[in-house]
């Protein structure tokens, strides 16, 4: 079980809708978690690397800046086995590069422009999601 | 200056992220479980990030161009194709199966865990074969 958190859900939304509003109004660039990883990946990575870096090292120190200020330890419930979180994680990596945009990407940026695009990768992996999580809760699971 | 506001905006992010409850594989789940525990909390994240960025957006790109850059960068293509939609569907079944998504996976490894690190090495690992192949098949 996991508590309904809508306050804290919409305030920890608004904080990244203002970073992904500062990528675009200082830099001109999309905060897609995967673009940004993925681009500095083998093979051709992008040459533009110190802004990404920079960001991806930011979510990194995230967690560490959030308990020391703040005192809000966030909570992490792992919900499968290491097998399974290894096949998931390669899963991951292939759809988004495949599809170009992840939760971030199209889900938050793409939507906020109504991107055709975004507006249908966001559908249907909300679609995908939600039938893998009936599979393996309800018809593996149980 | 970039590399200042890029840092300041990942860990904005990230916080954000880590005070949602999206770097948490259980509520990930729930939020999809609307047959057995469901938790609509996730709905509030994008509703949280949408109400901000969308009308940002509209009067950003009323300017020129942004502050400390040439232009905009955003995607043109319009094309609804199969690999965005394959991609997008595969994606879905691994973040149904471990909960955990690209922008949450290194807010998760800052608290220290395991898993996270281990769902993160395979997915650059997949992020990498599939750049390998999709260059060389052009």
């Amino acid at each position: 079980m996991t508590t309904f958190s809508p306050i804290q859900s919409l305030f920890g939304g608004a904080l990244i809708g203002l970073s992904v509003v500062m990528l675009m109004a200082f830099l001109g660039r999309i905060a897609g978690s995967s673009g940004i990883i993925g681009s500095l990946l083998p093979p051709n990575p992008v040459s533009e690397k110190g802004w990404r870096i920079a960001f991806l090292a930011g979510l990194t120190i995230s967690a560490f800046l959030l308990v020391n200020v703040t005192g809000y330890s966030p909570t992490i419930q792992n919900v499968t086995t290491e097998p399974f979180l290894i096949a998931g994680g390669i899963i991951v990596g292939v759809g988004v590069t495949l599809s170009s945009g992840c939760t971030s990407g199209h889900g938050i940026c793409g939507l906020a422009r109504l991107s055709p695009r975004s507006i249908a990768a966001t559908l249907t992996f909300m679609a995908s999601t939600a039938a893998t999580v009936f599979i393996v809760k309800h018809l593996i699971g149980e | 200056m970039t590399i200042i506001i890029s840092l300041i905006a990942g860990i904005v992010f990230g916080s954000g992220i880590l005070i949602s409850g999206m770097t948490n594989p259980a509520k990930v789940q729930n939020f999809f479980d609307l047959a057995g525990t469901w938790d609509p909390s996730l709905a509030f994240v994008m509703g949280g990030a949408l109400l901000i960025t969308a009308p940002s957006y509209y009067l950003l790109f009323k300017m020129n161009k942004p502050l400390l850059a040439d232009k905009f960068n955003v995607p043109e293509n319009k094309n609804i194709d199969t690999p965005l939609i394959g991609g997008a569907a595969i994606f879905g079944i691994g973040w149904g199966i471990t909960g955990y998504c690209p922008g949450a996976i290194l807010p998760a490894i800052g608290t220290g865990n395991s898993g996270a690190v281990l769902f993160c090495v395979a997915m650059l690992t997949g992020m990498m074969a599939t750049r390998l192949i999709r260059s060389n098949s052009h």
